[in-house]
């Protein structure tokens, strides 16, 4: 099956499959790995990268199959025992303290009971031979999120492996940190270390990955070499059908179009040690028009957006003004009745109450824009009223569901996001602020999603998208603004901006100085 | 060798949630066979005692019900505490504080008669329980404090203070110096519901209706909605635009102002004056009642009758068979805490784990770990 069957394989996987309930997430998925190869799992979201991680990891336990390590099979019975064989993993989502240094970070997670300061010298030879430059005395707080990604990464070959897995590694990267991080994955290969590399973005999976396994719905639909495909072939193998490109076409007579959503000298303090003030802020989005602001993640968006949405009001009521009003001494229900809707970032838990049915989660966010609608006489529930408006919602955003209402959390996060997004569309809001509207949703879904809000600024309303996807903002957006530290750039409209200008004020530069940056980054 | 081991389930356990009770009733029951055997009695006969004898009898059952009526309505009440994730322990001080403010006009006022003194008596008992139950809603909105220690604590002032009341200034001045307040007149008096047959009084109608309305509150309205999604994700609760300080003071004034009910209920239907101490800890049991009950009100009627059973069962085995009565308290204990123990098995699985499981074993195992 694979082209690599003279025995150097460092791991390989024969059947293995894993069974949820009625879900089959791994079905007899096969994947060898060379020695030094840096081999990439592709999928979209659910077709089950990291129920297989996880399986190699020995965080979960495989139902049949068999996992052969350097050709002797193996049972992974917890993440120690893989550690042993000689298997690292960094994780998306970071396992770190905040309030401990690097140092002290890396030494819980090695188990020799080394003093810190011997980790600390060891860690910071490591980092500089790898060209991950990272102080182990720092707070973790204090970092950014790039370098705390070298953290896991340090703390993760300290610990001498063979097999390396990064899970969507670049997804919190500025492209400048990607490179670096690339550069480090190559000098790996030619030690002869191998590394298994999940992602969804086709171009640097193209760019250094020598093999790939493609995913789709818990089974392997294929084996190639990326660099002899091209973005669009990868793409259709993973999501099983073309995937309709979005279409933006170009906004007119902007300029003079009503402004529908104002920011004006928006500041506010640090709310906890580890968040992020924000530094008058000036934005002003038209009738019209989507405004991407792009950023790398922890630079203040979420703090920005709870002070958009009104979650934290402002003292001064002109800070934000909505429809040519001032809103900012209003809170979300305020705003929201004054025409706006808004999508966090965070689905579940934020946007979506778990373990509520999608109807509840309906009302969450509509109970007082809709109140005559879903709320009768005496604060009674129209529950067949916000039943029938999910099914609606359901219908016209195409959420996949197995039962009638299920509970949010038994939604995959696409799907999930679909019909939160879908939940502030029907509505037809004059003004729109989303975080991350396609945070992990698949290719599909994601493309659905971004078309509807383009749409959606086309018939006249206001659009601003928060987001750490490049790719996405140059899709749909007519301006892009960047956060950096708690600031926002001017609005670059989309003709002038590029990746490169772009990913250097996401790395703090300011514009026209530039090529300074450029050499110290 | 063999070792436990809890697998947290994909999803929670529709089955497990409905028997929980039931099994933390049984284990109750076998732990309390052991512990009358140590006590030296047989315990077929002490659970025929404790059980079984204190319900056989019609007026037997008016009994249970002016036992039940307080646990209920207070359980009612923390329900709606609890499912907002508020945690209100000081029920018992809000009873006290109830009965107290409801019998300010029977003992200032004696001279007071008439159709509206009722009413009013349980209109004062629901704001001095609603009160009472502010103070630590206060304290948590505005300093941040931990409304578990101080509304626990304002129980003990509570009940200083009532003991100061019934010893000091309400002292009846013609009790010879009993500290108890004087007899309330007729029409301070709840009225019984069947004097034909029994006592209960129309306390327990009371903790009916209110089960029903709080279960229709929860359920159907907006307010419900509200109160299960601040509890359980507070989170997306700010998103909805709905206030957590205003949830603080809801909840616990709704509870406060419903133990304040139980209270001056109890005061002037069960006692009919008002003495050092008026409730054998039912702001505390009706704890246990709102879990046991699930936290869902109708459950909460249920379970407010076992406990009543278990007060009732205490006072017959302490004259039948020469047990203190404070078994009862042992015997509420364990309920609670069975029923907390049983929970798990709402979330987790258990699995038993031999000690010799080959290493290379590739056999499909169906559980799901982390």
């Amino acid at each position: 099956m694979s082209a690599n069957q003279d025995g150097a394989n460092l791991l390989e996987v024969r059947g293995l499959t894993k069974v949820f309930g009625t879900l089959t997430a791994c079905d007899h998925i096969d994947l060898d790995v060379a020695k030094g190869e840096i081999h990439a799992l592709l999928g979209e979201n659910g077709a089950g990268k990291s129920t297989l991680v996880k399986m190699l990891f020995g965080t979960l336990e495989p139902n049949s199959g068999e996992i052969l390590w350097n050709g002797q099979a193996v049972t992974i019975t917890d993440p120690g025992f893989a550690k042993k064989l000689g298997i690292g993993m960094v994780f998306q989502h970071f396992s770190l303290f905040e309030a401990l240094t690097a140092a002290e970070n890396i030494a819980l997670s090695l188990e020799d009971g080394s003093p810190i300061s011997a980790i600390a010298a060891k860690a910071r030879a490591l980092s500089y031979s790898y060209g991950l430059p990272l102080d182990p005395q720092s707070l973790v707080g204090d970092l950014s999120v790039g370098e705390r990604q070298r953290i896991e990464i340090i703390r993760c070959l300290l610990q001498t492996p063979q097999l390396i897995i990064l899970d969507e590694p670049t997804s919190v990267l500025t492209p400048q940190e990607a490179d670096k991080l690339f550069e480090t994955l190559e000098r790996l290969r030619s030690e002869g270390k191998s590394i298994l590399y999940i992602s969804h973005r086709l171009e640097e999976v193209k760019r250094i990955c020598d093999r790939a396994t493609v995913l789709r719905h818990g089974k392997v639909v294929g084996h190639c070499n990326p660099r002899a495909e091209t973005a669009a072939s990868l793409a259709r193998m993973m999501v099983g059908n073309d995937v309709q490109a979005v279409v933006r076409a170009p906004a007119e007579g902007i300029e003079t179009a009503q402004p529908l959503l104002e920011i004006r000298a928006l500041s506010r303090k640090p709310a906890t040690p580890f968040s992020i003030p924000l530094k008058n802020i000036n934005l002003t989005v038209r009738a019209g028009e989507v405004i991407g602001i792009a950023g790398v993640a922890g630079n203040g968006q979420g703090e920005f957006f709870e002070s958009v949405s009104g979650e934290v009001p402002q003292q001064d009521a002109a800070s934000v003004r909505i429809r040519g009003k001032d809103a900012g001494g209003l809170g979300i229900t305020g705003r929201r009745l004054m025409g706006a809707a808004f999508v966090p970032e965070e689905r579940l838990g934020h946007g979506a109450a778990p373990r509520m049915k999608l109807s509840e989660n309906l009302l969450l966010s509509r109970h007082a824009t809709d109140g005559k609608v879903f709320v009768g006489a005496g604060g009674m529930v129209k529950s067949d009223a916000i039943y029938a408006a999910s099914q609606r919602i359901i219908e016209a955003m195409d959420v996949r569901k197995s039962a009638p209402d299920p509970e949010a959390a038994a939604l995959s996060g696409g799907n999930l996001q679909k019909f939160i997004v879908g939940r502030e569309l029907d509505r037809r809001p004059d003004v729109m602020v989303v975080n991350q509207p396609t945070w992990g949703v698949d290719a599909g879904a994601a493309a659905h999603i971004r078309q509807t809000l383009i749409g959606l600024a086309r018939s006249g309303s206001a659009v601003l998208v928060i987001s750490q996807d490049l790719d996405e903002l140059f899709e749909i957006s007519d301006a892009i603004a960047v956060m950096h530290n708690g600031e926002l750039s001017k609005p670059l409209p989309i003709a002038e901006a590029t990746f490169e200008k772009i990913g250097l004020l996401m790395g703090g530069a300011e514009p026209g100085h530039a090529e300074h940056t450029l050499e110290t980054a | 060798m063999m070792r436990l081991e809890l697998i947290k389930r994909p999803q929670r356990s529709m089955l497990f949630s409905a028997l929980s009770p039931f099994i933390a009733f049984m284990l109750t029951i076998v732990a309390g066979a052991i512990l009358f055997a140590l006590l030296g009695v047989n315990p077929l006969k002490a659970f025929e005692i404790y059980f079984i004898e204190p319900v056989s009898q019609v007026w037997q059952l008016h009994e249970l019900a002016i036992k039940a009526a307080p646990l209920i309505l207070i359980g009612v009440g923390l329900s709606v505490c609890y499912r907002a994730n508020i945690w209100n322990i000081g029920a018992e001080g809000q009873f006290i504080l109830g009965g107290i403010v409801g019998s300010i006009i029977p003992v200032l006022f004696p001279q007071f008669e008439g159709p509206l003194v009722l009413p009013l008596m349980l209109l004062f008992g629901m704001v001095g329980g609603a009160a009472y139950a502010a103070i630590p809603a206060l304290l948590k909105t505005r300093f941040n404090t931990n409304e578990i220690l101080t509304s626990l604590m304002l129980v003990y002032v509570a009940q200083l203070f009532l003991d100061w009341l019934v010893r000091g200034p309400w002292r009846d001045p013609k009790g010879f110096n009993f500290p108890q307040t004087i007899q309330f007149n007729d029409s301070a008096i709840l009225p019984e519901l069947m004097p034909a047959s029994g006592r209960a009084n129309w306390g327990f109608v009371f903790a009916l209706v209110a089960a029903v309305l709080v279960w229709i509150l929860m359920s159907r309205m907006l307010k419900g909605f509200e109160v299960r999604v601040l509890g359980s994700s507070p989170r997306a609760g700010r998103f909805a635009g709905f206030g957590i300080n205003r949830m603080v003071f809801f909840a616990f004034m709704l509870s406060g102002a419903l133990a304040g009910l139980a209270g001056i209920s109890e005061v002037s239907g069960a006692i009919g004056q008002l003495q050092p101490v008026i409730s054998p800890g039912y702001g505390f049991t009706a704890i246990i009642v709102a879990f046991l009950g699930r936290l869902n009100p109708l459950g909460i009627v249920a379970a407010g009758l076992v406990l009543a059973l278990t007060y009732l069962g205490g006072e017959a085995v302490q004259s039948a068979l020469g047990i203190s009565d404070k078994v009862a308290r042992v015997f509420q204990g364990m309920l609670l805490f069975f029923v907390l123990g049983c929970d798990t098995l709402i979330h987790y699985r258990i699995r038993l784990i031999g000690f010799a499981t080959p290493k290379l074993e590739a056999a499909p195992k169906l559980e799901e770990a982390r």
